[in-house]
């Protein structure tokens, strides 16, 4: 332990901490902004600023570590000034919009003018490089960027990606994707991990707001809705629930009162993602063990960023890809089919709204592949803060609502559609499915616990062995398989890596996109710390628990879509609806223009 | 040499595009996993190709595996790297006060309609890059401008024709 004074404070800390960390341990409050704890650390805003004895400059408190016996001062008149004096500078460059900017009330350069007691602005400078640019899942707004590099951090180091970076030197230094090129011609996954770091307006997902307005003002348009898992558990933090509260009734109440027609459950399609997955595995398990042309392993489909990644960095492993979409899709899908027709509404007269945690989303409508019969599948993605805005709008506070309910036909849901929030949860739910197809009983394990590899950190793996299978999966007895969970991109960078080396072990691969799966996705309320990220994950496992059911192919409104409209898992409806392909695009998109 | 061939091939004697690539590909794999080796292969391949196009940049992207905002990103925070194609000739006008006040505007504004081109670009037959610089220590003899080595002094804005004529 280190021994230090700080505001004449004796204080202890473990070696190694920041001034930051050991102050913040002592209940001492330093401003800082660029700072994200266990995230992001490069000491660009220099607002954390302190005295320490004997130095003749001002420390940077989040850079520096603490040595025995230091004497530091947090709130001197010096220390006080030059914090006013850089925050102004700060602001003599950034488009000051608040009135008018998205983030406002929740900006943390906004938050931190009133903590440093700003009154004034000095200065006033040219913006060093305002470019807006707009793509259909983000937008960025850099006349507001504060070059804190959060984004940067998490483009990089977190996801492996690497589509920010610094540009230019110094006035002219922007953080943004290469010689300035659209982040829509680049090889983005919009998985949206720079949005959610982003302390300002200028990462933002792009409006479908007006959009949505415009179908529910529409007399002519039933608009269906449908909510995500991981929504569920985060958007009560927008009207100031404890994080991790589930307030599934209240949103479906709420999306009632701002006058959506019916409101869908999307976990449904979760199940229905399950037995589609399962049965795709099993056949290709089967062809492999027969020796026959089959791509293992399988990999997961949910996530679009984790796709639009694939295809840019792997377009040759498109085929391990399952074909199946994404459950929100497959929602869509089934909406503007099965349910129109049941309804007897016309389909083109239907428009169908997902509520997401997720950036990628607003991008995956947009493709070719999510359309049937020349319609979209989905016409429009909230995010969950995008959905809250519109309730604030419309003055619906989820705290006065009350409760509502799923509509029929999509509102039954099992304990494993919950999971398809989490990293690992996709697994989990299609092994409780596959296992007891194929031996007729229940999986003994729960929750997949796996420590992560030693070689990454964002991958996790297990074995599963299959004994006394059922008379039509005797090809799988005896069989053990491999299974791999990666939570995050730098993840799948490593088990992309093993697939082409033909090196991988596994027969299964779940890929999602954000590191923590959806839970952490986007377009989730910002900003998630660790512990909020962790009392949602607690809130999507107690709901698997709760549930009356816990395995997807327990769901008899699946069952029952079977019996009426799909007939069988992977059958010709089943292929026209629920699955697609993939597209060949490149690094450099090279594959796109031919 | 054998003149006919691809179209990128010129009968000057010069390397062909191809062979300027292959020669950056044996740098970048010579270099490669050193670290801090992407300032040293880009500033290896802009002597090899002379600037460094987009095409370029991605091409070491790709070879050493590293992102391109990241390859991008270093190549515009130093000066001496240059994404526009050099001129055969650089011509530097000079800024200082003492040279702006009496006409170094003018040169600029004069040199940009001769060449078509702005400042910080290079003339479309690659003969010029036009650039500003700060102070060419030749502030007695205003308004200066300097091509390649040689320093020019109080330039008349209607001479600069016939100085050009010589290169
Ligand atoms: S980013 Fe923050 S400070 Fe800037 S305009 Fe928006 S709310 Fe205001
Ligand atoms: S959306 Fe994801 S891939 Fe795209 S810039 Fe942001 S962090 Fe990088
Ligand atoms: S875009 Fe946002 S996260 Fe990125 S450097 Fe600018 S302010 Fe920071
Ligand atoms: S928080 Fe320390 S420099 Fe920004």
């Amino acid at each position: 332990m280190i021994n230090l004074s700080i505001n004449n404070k004796l204080v202890s800390v473990p070696e190694g901490s920041t001034i930051l960390e050991a102050a913040k341990h002592n209940k001492i409050d330093i401003p800082n902004l660029c700072n994200l704890d266990g995230v992001h650390k490069f000491g660009s805003c220099r607002l954390c600023v302190v005295e320490v004895e004997g130095d003749k400059n001002l420390q940077a408190s989040c850079m520096v570590q603490v040595r025995d016996g230091m004497v530091v001062h947090t709130n001197t008149d010096k220390v006080r000034k030059v914090r006013k004096n850089l925050f102004e500078l700060m602001l003599s460059n950034h488009r000051q919009d608040c009135l008018k900017c998205q983030r406002s009330l929740s900006c943390e350069l906004q938050n931190m003018g009133k903590r440093l007691g700003v009154t004034e602005a000095r200065y006033t400078g040219q913006t060093s490089g305002g470019i807006v640019d707009i793509s259909p899942a983000i937008s960025r707004d850099m006349a507001k960027c504060i070059l804190c590099r959060r984004c940067i951090t998490a483009c990089n180091d977190i996801q492996k990606v690497g589509i920010l970076n610094a540009q230019n030197s110094g006035f002219k230094t922007v953080v943004g994707t290469a010689l300035d090129l659209p982040i829509n011609t680049v090889n983005c996954t919009f998985c949206g991990q720079c949005v959610a770091v982003c302390p300002v307006g200028a990462l933002k997902e792009t409006d479908a707001i007006q959009n949505v307005w415009g179908a529910i003002s529409d007399k002519c348009k039933r608009v269906v809705v449908q909510i995500d898992p991981a929504v569920r558990v985060a958007i009560g933090e927008e009207f100031g629930y404890e994080p991790g509260t589930q307030v599934t009734g209240q949103l479906i109440a709420g999306l009632r009162e701002i006058g959506f027609d019916v409101v869908f459950d999307t976990n449904f399609a979760a199940d229905l993602t399950v037995i589609e997955a399962s049965s795709e595995f099993l056949t290709r398990m089967k062809y492999s063990l027969e020796d026959m042309e089959a791509r293992l392993p399988l990999m997961s489909s949910c996530s679009p960023a984790w796709i639009k990644y694939v295809e840019h960095t792997y377009p040759e492993k498109l085929d391990h890809l399952s074909t199946c979409k994404s459950p929100h899709t497959m929602l869509g899908a089934l909406a503007k089919s099965y349910y129109a027709e049941k309804l007897k509404v016309e389909p083109k007269n239907m428009a169908v709204v997902s509520i997401m945690p997720c950036t990628a989303k607003k991008f995956e409508i947009s493709r070719p592949e999510m359309t049937n019969n020349g319609l979209p599948n989905v016409d429009a993605v909230l995010t969950t803060r995008e959905i809250a805005r519109m309730m604030q709008e419309a003055g619906v506070d989820l705290r006065k609502v009350g409760k509502s309910q799923f509509d029929q036909p999509f509102e039954l849901s099992s304990g494993a559609a919950e999971l398809f929030g989490l990293s690992g949860g996709v697994m989990e739910a299609t092994l409780r499915t596959v296992h007891e197809m194929v031996t007729g009983r229940e999986l003994a394990i729960d929750k997949l616990q796996a420590a992560p590899l030693e070689e990454c950190d964002q991958v996790k793996d297990v074995e599963l062995r299959f004994d006394n299978p059922l008379e039509a999966y005797q090809y799988m007895a005896g069989i053990t398989i491999k299974v791999a969970v990666a939570s995050g991109l730098r993840g799948a960078e490593f088990l992309m890596d093993q697939i082409t080396k033909q090196e991988s072990p596994y027969s299964f691969i779940e890929v999602m996109g954000c590191p923590g799966g959806c839970i952490s996705g986007g377009g989730q309320p910002r900003p998630a710390t660790s512990e909020t990220l962790q009392k949602r994950l607690q809130a999507i496992y107690q709901e698997d628990e709760v549930k009356l059911f816990r395995k997807a192919h327990q769901n008899e409104g699946v069952t029952k879509l079977y019996k009426e409209f799909l007939k069988e898992p992977n059958g010709q409806k089943a292929q026209d609806l629920l699955h697609t392909q993939y597209t060949k695009r490149g690094k450099f998109n090279e594959y796109l223009c031919d | 040499m054998d003149c006919e061939a691809t179209k990128s091939q010129c009968c000057c004697g010069e390397e062909t595009d191809q062979q300027k690539y292959d020669k950056i590909a044996e740098i970048i794999d010579q270099y490669k996993n050193r670290e801090g080796s992407l300032i040293q292969v880009l500033h290896m391949a802009q002597t090899v190709y002379g600037y460094l196009p987009m095409e370029l940049l991605k091409f070491i992207a790709k070879r050493m595996d590293i992102p391109l905002s990241e390859v991008s990103g270093v190549s515009t925070f130093y000066p001496v790297f240059s994404m526009q194609p050099r001129g055969k000739h650089t011509i530097k006008v000079c800024m200082g006060t003492a040279c702006y006040v009496r006409g170094g505007k003018k040169l600029v504004d004069r040199l940009e309609n001769m060449l078509g081109i702005q400042v910080g670009e290079t003339s479309e037959d690659r003969k010029y890059s036009l650039e500003v610089v700060r102070c060419l220590g030749a502030c007695g003899l205003a308004p200066a401008m300097m091509i390649d080595e040689t320093i020019y002094k109080q330039v008349n804005p209607d001479k600069l024709n016939s100085i050009l004529a010589k290169y």
